[in-house]
């Protein structure tokens, strides 16, 4: 087996997909978007306060605009058969759940970070704050895609798991919240972000060496369910 | 080493009758604790020189707030058993602990928010302990609410005990940060964190902690003993000691 | 092709906490068509899950090919409604390693050249059996493991599996296949094999 080649084609077909349905596709980017502009509308006209909220603010609209999508990252393979192929194929299963979440990252996360230094600016936030707004998404978004992918794995046999897959995920994000917030706030207060950004760095690394073995695991369960 | 005795106790009908015989003598050894550590910290215990009375609720939020955690750690562990060795009883005690779980979080939280209102003039203050606390709470709901959507009883607690062996690690995560949170805009609290809550005891004081400790300890076991069982005569309902079990009974 | 036998020893298979069945001796040679019969729910599906290693036996002992060694055609076709049958094959064999070059002619043979640019969503029941079996072709593995495989298949299409199949046990190989239709039997060695 060639390891590049089977990689290339679990993360090839996901991309090829999204080029089919672009529209779904920009969807997650929308709904942030849109959460973000909305939020100014609920206070007065030109608060003096709200970049004091932009960081949560754009947080909290990047963990729901992810996870919006991310109940549907397994749930076709498993409706149509082909997670029981991807279950038996040489590559091992979580190397495949690594690369599934990878392209949906880069579909769906990655988006969501670029298109944070104009949402930061927006919301009245200074460069340094944007900036680091900007990297605490970039460190941050694939915590959040690995352990969204989690738990989609553990719900994907369930018929209604839409709003189960945020209670479940949500409480375990919390510190890549407390982080991600906590940089751009630090930098907007003219300190050093570095700290918090390590520890988002940090997260992701465990995440992305642990949560791939528990997501192949839970979707063996499901298959045998 | 022998280990007859731990399959036997591996099996649903052994374990049944074991904890059958066990769960009431805990149930009443924990009552007795709780009872003497209530009667000896509302009676017998001098008044905190700086909290007063306040003090008191102590003899349940610290014992309640800390077995909240071992119980969590605890589902972790039989989460990885019945992983492992795909042992039954495993898989029951992860989803038996869980509610449990929730219930002593909520009381820590619910004696936690009524302590902060005389020292903190608030019933809910962000206060780190508190803050990690609730989301324990929401940890738990999360496992909950994953074991009321299957089906299947076996694919239920498998995935629940996935998701307690993730949340184990993210617990300790979850503690670093919100202290750090915490550490990087402390309120203006009058006396420290750490000082209430970790006050240099005098003997009077202590005993009845420890009593309380081991009473709810007591008082969680019997419950997951007979949460256990329950689960059991469901889940093997079909299965020939569960039938002997009924007509003997009727 | 040299494959090892399926041997299953005292199985037991179970789905979530209902016993399916206790004990099950079989012994599978290459060399022959195993044809799993029983009512329905009597756990022909799980049986085959476990001879894909998709299904941990509740108890007793299975000796059975690597992953590598079988196809594996479930109840469902693993193929994307938006891909077209070419594009899903190709993304199985990047996946599994297999030479795309063979994928014109698997198709060709199970009669699909017209539809085979079309989304799989076009496709007619049959058509997209047909596309999923296709990957019987794909790559020479010495088991196939095949769950209904004639469902929505017609005459012509169920004769096209019993010709792949006669060629597959002419080369050495086994295949275990469930199925409430009769397999067409002429030149195939098939043996009934009944689960209750």
């Amino acid at each position: 087996m060639s390891l590049p080649r089977a990689l290339g084609a679990v993360v090839g077909r996901e991309l090829r997909l999204a080029a089919r349905a672009p529209a779904e596709a920009a969807q997650p980017l929308l709904f942030y978007a849109l959460v973000v502009a909305l939020f100014p509308l609920g206070v007065a006209p030109n608060e003096p306060s709200l970049p004091v909220y932009a960081p949560a603010l754009v947080w909290i609209a990047a963990l729901l605009a992810s996870l919006m999508t991310l109940e549907r990252v397994f749930r076709n393979d498993y409706e149509d058969g082909s997670l029981e192929q991807l279950a038996l194929a040489p590559l091992p299963l979580p190397l495949s759940v690594l690369a599934k979440l990878a392209a949906h990252w880069l579909l769906g996360g990655l988006p969501l970070v670029l298109a944070a230094p104009l949402l930061a600016a927006g919301l009245g936030l200074d460069a340094a704050a944007g900036r680091a707004l900007t990297l605490a998404l970039l460190l941050g978004t694939p915590t959040l895609v690995l352990l969204g992918g989690f738990a989609a794995a553990l719900t994907v046999g369930l018929p209604r798991a839409g709003v189960l897959l945020p209670i479940l995920v949500l409480p375990m994000l919390s510190p890549v919240l407390i982080f991600g917030a906590g940089a751009a706030r630090a930098a907007a207060q003219g300190l050093d972000p570095t700290a918090p950004l390590y520890f988002l760095a940090a997260l992701l690394a465990l995440s992305l060496t642990l949560v791939p073995f528990a997501a192949a695991a839970a979707l063996r369960n499901a298959l045998e369910g | 080493m022998n280990w007859t005795w731990f399959h036997r106790l591996g099996s649903p009908p052994s374990f049944f009758r074991f904890a059958e015989r066990l769960a009431p003598w805990l149930a009443g050894l924990s009552l007795l604790l709780i009872a003497a550590a209530c009667y000896a910290g509302l009676y017998l215990a001098p008044p905190d020189y700086q909290q007063g009375d306040a003090f008191r609720i102590i003899y349940v939020h610290v014992p309640t707030a800390a077995i909240s955690l071992s119980i969590y750690a605890l589902m972790a562990v039989a989460g990885a058993i019945a992983l492992i060795w795909r042992m039954k009883l495993a898989e029951v005690a992860v989803v038996a602990a869980a509610p449990i779980g929730a219930s002593f979080t909520l009381v820590a939280l619910v004696t936690g928010m009524l302590w902060g209102k005389p020292m903190w003039g608030a019933y809910w203050v962000w206060d780190a302990r508190l803050t990690s606390e609730l989301v324990l709470l929401f940890l738990y709901i999360g496992v909950i609410a994953l074991n009321g959507a299957f089906n299947d009883p076996r694919a239920a607690a498998r995935a629940c005990a996935w998701l307690a062996l993730v949340g184990v690690v993210n617990v300790p995560i979850v503690k670093f940060s919100v202290d750090w949170w915490n550490s990087l805009h402390q309120g203006s609290t009058l006396l420290s964190v750490d000082g209430i809550k970790n006050p240099k005891m005098s003997t009077p004081m202590l005993w009845p902690l420890l009593a309380s400790l081991a009473g709810f300890y007591l008082l969680f076991a019997a419950a997951l003993l007979r949460r256990m069982q329950n689960i059991l005569l469901e889940r093997e309902r079909r299965a020939g000691w569960v039938r002997e079990l009924m007509e003997a009974s009727r | 092709m040299n494959a090892a036998p399926l041997v299953l020893d005292s199985l037991t298979v179970a789905r979530g906490d209902r016993v399916l069945f206790e004990r099950l001796d079989l012994r599978i040679a290459p060399g022959e068509v195993l044809h799993l019969q029983g009512r329905n729910g009597a756990g022909k599906t799980s049986l085959l899950e476990v001879l894909a290693g998709l299904r941990t036996p509740e108890a007793g002992r299975f000796s059975g090919p690597e992953p590598e060694q079988l196809h594996w055609i479930g109840h469902k076709n693993a193929l994307h409604p938006a891909l077209s049958a070419v594009e899903n094959l190709a993304a199985w064999c990047g996946l599994h390693g297999a030479d795309t070059a063979g994928i014109p002619a698997a198709l060709d043979r199970l009669q699909l050249k017209a539809a085979r640019q079309r989304p799989v969503r076009t496709l007619s029941t049959g058509q997209k059996r047909r596309s999923a079996l296709a990957r019987l072709l794909l790559q020479r593995r010495p088991w196939w493991l095949l769950d209904e495989p004639l469902a929505g298949l017609d005459v012509e299409g169920a004769a096209l599996l019993a010709g792949l199949l006669a060629e597959h046990c002419a080369a050495g190989g086994g295949a275990v296949v469930t199925s409430h239709q009769a397999l067409p039997e002429e030149h195939l060695p098939v043996r009934h094999w009944s689960l209750r």
